[in-house]
């Protein structure tokens, strides 16, 4: 039980800071709505219709959004070396790995609930599906374990900003591959057999990184 | 109690601690001096169960702190050079939170906290400690005179303010071994008086303290005794009598 409250401490404390300073948030949708708007604007003149093209400009657009607010999450640790009184804290490190991703998910997947509608609207694609917003809350979720991961080695980094992409979206690339093509699978009404599979990815991917996450995260941490 | 034997620790292949052993009982009040770069942080470090070492044993009140860090973290308060606090939480947010993670928050204060500490928070809130956690923040903050300004993003404080947050922080799980890191630094005269005021309170309570400094000009009025860390290594002991024209000599 002491477990859960000092995950949703770590949770808390995280959304209140966010709420407050609007920081992490504010960077995120300001990148996602400008950049959305300008591919809606320059992908138009080579195609008729942007449809096609949703789903993977959809999963480029949020894992770019959400890389922004996983730096700015992990390097709030390092001001004051927070991150010290967070390892001082009686338990086990994966409490503090569960917290900060379930943190930096949640942001991404209000950062999602935004940019979905806007992106329905201007690629003109019914995205405001169940199907479709199963698989953007999976794979938000599990590129946020991945990225809590990566962002702890590299916030202890020079050039964090540099090496959290570098290191993050190769690693990544298996999930946005999955979900791109279960997005589309879902949005052309394929038979689920035709892009199952790539849900399974996407639920691997998910189940891999947080499960990494609970077995490697003193190991990140004492690096 | 704490007690630290032959601890080895390395930066790569640059040793900084070179079989340090060290004792300190309860009410004890040890003194870590030593030039910059001597190992003193990496010291405080290791006692605090940041950083692993290669070699050694810890023990915090009979538990194994190698090996049950978890458990042993419990009964540490850390006092770092840097305040450990969130800049856009106010100081009674921060220590909610570390409240919470301490598990804390909710549970009322034990016997345990209550005897252990002669007179852990003066004024009227010492006697409902018992009722809510909270007051027990309130009564933290009050006895570290930042209850006026506890409300305050801490981003708005002064240094001064924040070592005492600091101290607040390090409190909140009423630990028996308080370790703090160069405690004095940056703070004024009333700030390092009131400190020291905390550290006498403290080791009357039966707590058990080691700081380090590389000052032996202040601060040093209620240590009970000195080492000297050069190269890694214990080099020199004090006990008794520690004066800073005594410790002076260390530093020729």
């Amino acid at each position: 039980m002491l477990y859960l409250k000092q995950v949703l401490a770590i949770v808390r404390k995280d959304a209140r800071v966010e709420l407050r300073t609007r920081d992490a948030t504010t960077a995120m949708i300001v990148f996602a709505i400008m950049a959305i708007v300008m591919l809606n604007f320059a992908l138009r003149l080579r195609v008729d219709s942007l449809r096609p093209l949703t789903p993977g400009v959809l999963w480029v657009m949020l894992v770019f959004a959400g890389t922004l607010g996983l730096s700015r999450s992990m390097s709030a640790e390092h001001t004051n070396q927070c991150i010290d009184g967070l390892l001082m804290a009686p338990c086990d490190r994966s409490v503090i790995f569960f917290g900060k991703a379930l943190a930096n998910a949640l942001f991404t997947l209000v950062i999602a609930l935004i940019v979905t509608p806007l992106m329905a609207i201007l690629f003109d694609e019914s995205l405001l599906q169940w199907g479709v917003l199963l698989i953007v809350a999976l794979g938000v979720v599990g590129y946020a374990g991945a990225g809590t991961l990566i962002a702890t080695m590299a916030a202890s980094t020079r050039a964090r900003e540099v090496f959290l992409p570098i290191l993050l979206f190769p690693l990544a690339l298996p999930l946005v591959v999955a979900s791109v093509v279960a997005t589309s699978g879902f949005l052309d009404r394929l038979p689920f057999a035709q892009f199952g599979a790539w849900l399974g990815v996407v639920v691997t991917f998910l189940i891999i990184f947080w499960t990494a996450g609970t077995l490697l995260y003193e190991y990140l941490l004492e690096a | 109690m704490l007690a630290a034997t032959d601890l080895v620790k390395s930066y790569g292949v640059r040793p900084v601690l070179r079989g340090v052993s060290l004792g300190a009982g309860p009410g004890e009040c040890v003194a870590v001096l030593g030039a910059n770069g001597a190992g003193k942080t990496t010291l405080l470090r290791v006692l605090a169960t940041l950083s692993k070492p290669e070699g050694g044993l810890l023990s915090v009140n009979g538990i194994d702190a190698l090996q049950h860090p978890d458990q042993a973290r419990r009964l540490i308060g850390f006092v770092s050079h840097q305040p450990l606090v969130y800049p856009d939480l106010t100081g009674y947010e921060n220590l909610l939170f570390y409240a919470r993670l301490y598990g804390v928050d909710k549970q009322p204060m034990t016997s345990r906290h209550m005897l252990q500490t002669e007179h852990p928070f003066e004024g009227a809130d010492s006697q409902r400690l018992g009722r809510d956690a909270r007051l027990h923040i309130e009564a933290l903050l009050r006895r570290v005179n930042l209850h006026l300004r506890a409300h305050d993003l801490t981003r708005t404080y002064s240094r001064g303010m924040l070592q005492r947050l600091a101290i607040a922080r390090a409190l909140i799980h009423d630990p028996v071994v308080i370790l703090l890191d160069e405690p004095f630094t940056g703070l004024d005269q009333a700030s390092a008086r009131a400190l020291s005021a905390l550290l006498g309170e403290w080791m009357a309570a039966g707590k058990t303290l080691v700081m380090t400094t590389h000052e032996f000009a202040r601060g040093l009025e209620g240590v009970t005794r000195a080492v000297l860390l050069r190269h890694g290594r214990i080099a020199d002991e004090m006990s008794g009598d520690i004066t800073p024209a005594r410790l002076a000599s260390w530093f020729e």
